[in-house]
């Protein structure tokens, strides 16, 4: 089990790492990961090949049969685990093609930013051709004629990896023209990013793509409708592209299968844990593994705190309590407690920790990270953060904690063009429903005290 | 691609030249877009590393190469917190301040930076070794608390970890 890998952090540079050995990770149950090396170093396309690389293309290729390869993806279903759990299928049952219609774009994103989330940069840094295989499937489905890994800029580790693998691939015939002598043709380019969380939504994606501002732009036209540059554009996950490789090669009966009888949702899932644990990781489980297995995997809380509370899957996903460690963890179950599955990464709370003070530091990530395009979002997040610092430092006033739900509210789906604000909002109405007697004590002024000073838009 | 507009004249390029390496380099982007806009932010990129930062002056000259106007450069410009507008120290250190940082010490990390190097965010050294800036979660979780200086990801960093790490940075 995990505890055979040493805590080999002694030096403080970071390495992405998975928690499972070689010894406990099989291709028929792992397919995200059982080829990865227990030295943390990446598989090349010599290993990669040796280890059934590049088997599904070849044999997509050689059926020739682009919508077989949608109705496997559909009937598998395949969720989307950048955290929105879109049908990844479905989604690619909607890209217009054929006809006179120009060949459009397979878009990676890459651009993980997601507080509390760091599991795409150990499929990118360690297995790179497990993703080049699964966008060369996706282009073959969706008839795109190009490929972008939009990287957020940081990851230069990625970069580097993903480049020499592109350029491995190439050479390999694998990329490029007339792939594998199919006659099919397609190229990945990496797109490095410049910071900003909103790249990762993906229409502000397409935006930045363009060199444009990461706003993101009105749906419809869905980016499969219209994307980069007017043209059908798919834009999948990292996780999820990473998945299609085994479900062609293997089916969807057997992808099914992974998750058993823990949930309708099938497959396997980079599930993680951080937080004050012992030991914080990420781990291929089956699909609908709960709370509770995936804590105790990560050593339960550090210093025998106890848990408070815990986000499922992200700084935008609702807080959940510790009796909703025995759910499993599917989008649909986790969405019907109030919070999202988001990318399946658990963020752990313990007892000591303030809430108001946790939601301060959120609302703060989020009020920064608002690329300015609604209202709601732009003026309202920074209005959040400052009745949040007043109700920490025991400032707040009679009616701030109304205030919240109103604001909060404000930010709903529907209100903004994208996810932002609705993300924004989540953790907070979930905290201020679970924990709200901790907001009432932050009220320390009387009425019309405590707001004088205007909001520090842009300073918070 | 459009024709090259005679921006300098507009906002005054004070002479910036962009090196011709660099120029090369932005070119060799466009290849793998459809619209020259699209190699924007790596234009801004490669005129980064080479300076340190993006002065103004550079703007209307990646314009140029570019073939678009000077606000749509400006604009991107503006946008991305990795794109630095005024001059930054040899070193730059991104201290992540999100939620599983924040639950394992990032403000002990961020409060030992700040009295080390006698900066806070935005702010560089007096002797320009270091600028100080917030980043958001940089995916490294696992390792929390975590910062990048220039290109290394570190984590976890602990306040005593500070002047060893910080020494291998000139």
């Amino acid at each position: 089990m995990s505890e055979s890998i040493p805590n080999q952090r002694r030096s403080v540079g970071y390495r992405s790492r998975l928690m499972q050995t070689e010894a406990e990770r099989r291709a028929d149950t792992h397919p995200l990961t059982w080829r990865l090396r227990d030295d943390g170093e990446a598989v090349w396309l010599d290993e990669y090949l040796r280890k059934d690389g590049y088997q599904s293309v070849r044999k997509a290729l050689s059926e020739g049969d682009p919508h077989a390869i949608i109705a496997t993806m559909k009937e598998a279903n395949v969720r989307g685990r950048g955290g929105a759990g879109f049908s990844a299928g479905l989604k690619w049952s909607l890209t217009l093609q054929g006809g006179d219609r120009p060949r459009g774009y397979l878009i990676c994103n890459a651009d993980e930013m997601e507080p509390g989330t760091f599991k795409d940069r150990l499929l990118m840094e360690q297995q790179p051709h497990l993703l080049i295989e699964g966008m060369i499937l996706g282009a073959l489905a969706n008839n795109s004629r190009y490929g972008y890994i939009f990287l957020r800029g940081e990851y230069v580790e990625a970069a580097r990896v993903l480049n020499r693998a592109i350029e491995e691939a190439r050479e390999a015939g694998w990329l490029g023209p007339d792939i594998n002598g199919s006659g099919f043709d397609f190229d990945i380019a990496v797109h490095t990013g410049a910071g900003r969380y909103i790249c990762g939504e993906e229409t502000a994606l397409i935006n930045s793509l363009e060199g444009k501002r990461a706003n993101p732009r009105a749906k419809p036209p869905f980016p499969g409708q219209s994307g980069a540059w007017g043209k059908p554009s798919v834009v999948n996950n990292v996780e999820t592209l990473c998945n299609v490789p085994a479900v062609i090669l293997n089916g969807a009966g057997w992808y099914q299968g992974l998750s058993g009888d823990r949930t309708d949702d099938g497959g396997s899932k980079l599930y993680g844990c951080s937080g004050p644990v012992d030991n914080p990781g990420l781990w291929e489980l089956p699909m609908g593994t709960t709370g509770m297995e995936i804590l105790d995997r990560a050593g339960g809380l550090r210093d025998n705190r106890q848990l408070k509370a815990w986000l499922p899957g992200g700084a935008s996903t609702g807080f959940l309590l510790p009796e909703h460690l025995e759910l499993p963890l599917d989008f649909d179950t986790v969405g019907k407690e109030g919070s999202r599955l988001g990318t399946g990464l658990l963020t752990v709370v313990p007892d000591d920790m303030s809430m108001v003070s946790l939601m301060r530091n959120l609302e703060q990530f989020f009020a920064r990270e608002s690329c300015g395009w609604c209202t709601p979002c732009r003026d309202g997040l920074p209005w959040v953060v400052k009745l949040l610092q007043s109700l920490e430092q025991g400032q707040g006033e009679p009616g701030d904690i109304e205030l919240l739900d109103k604001l909060a509210a404000d930010c709903g789906p529907g209100l903004t063009f994208c996810a932002h604000a609705p993300g924004a909002a989540m953790p907070l109405q979930t905290a201020l429903r679970h924990f709200r007697h901790e907001f009432e004590q932050g009220v320390g002024k009387p009425r019309g005290e405590a707001h004088q000073d205007p909001i520090p838009v842009g300073e918070v | 691609m459009a024709e090259p507009v005679a921006t300098s004249q507009i906002i005054g390029s004070d002479g910036f030249e962009l090196h011709p390496a660099d120029e090369t380099a932005i070119l060799r982007e466009l290849e793998h877009y459809e619209q020259p806009q699209a190699a924007c932010i790596e234009a801004l990129k490669i005129v980064q590393r080479r300076h340190g930062w993006v002065p103004d002056e550079a703007i209307p000259a990646i314009a140029r190469v570019l073939g678009i106007g000077p606000g749509a450069v400006e604009g991107v410009a503006t946008f991305y917190s990795l794109i630095f507008r005024q001059p930054v120290g040899r070193h730059v250190i991104l201290v992540c301040d999100s939620s599983s940082c924040f639950l394992t010490g990032f403000d002990e990390l961020k409060q030992a930076l700040v009295d080390q190097l006698g900066i806070d965010y935005g702010e560089t050294t007096n002797d320009s070794r270091f600028t100080l800036l917030p980043v958001c979660c940089l995916g490294a979780c696992d390792g929390a608390p975590a910062l990048m200086i220039d290109d290394d990801t570190y984590g976890p960093v602990t306040a005593d970890d500070l002047p060893g790490l910080l020494e291998g940075y000139p």
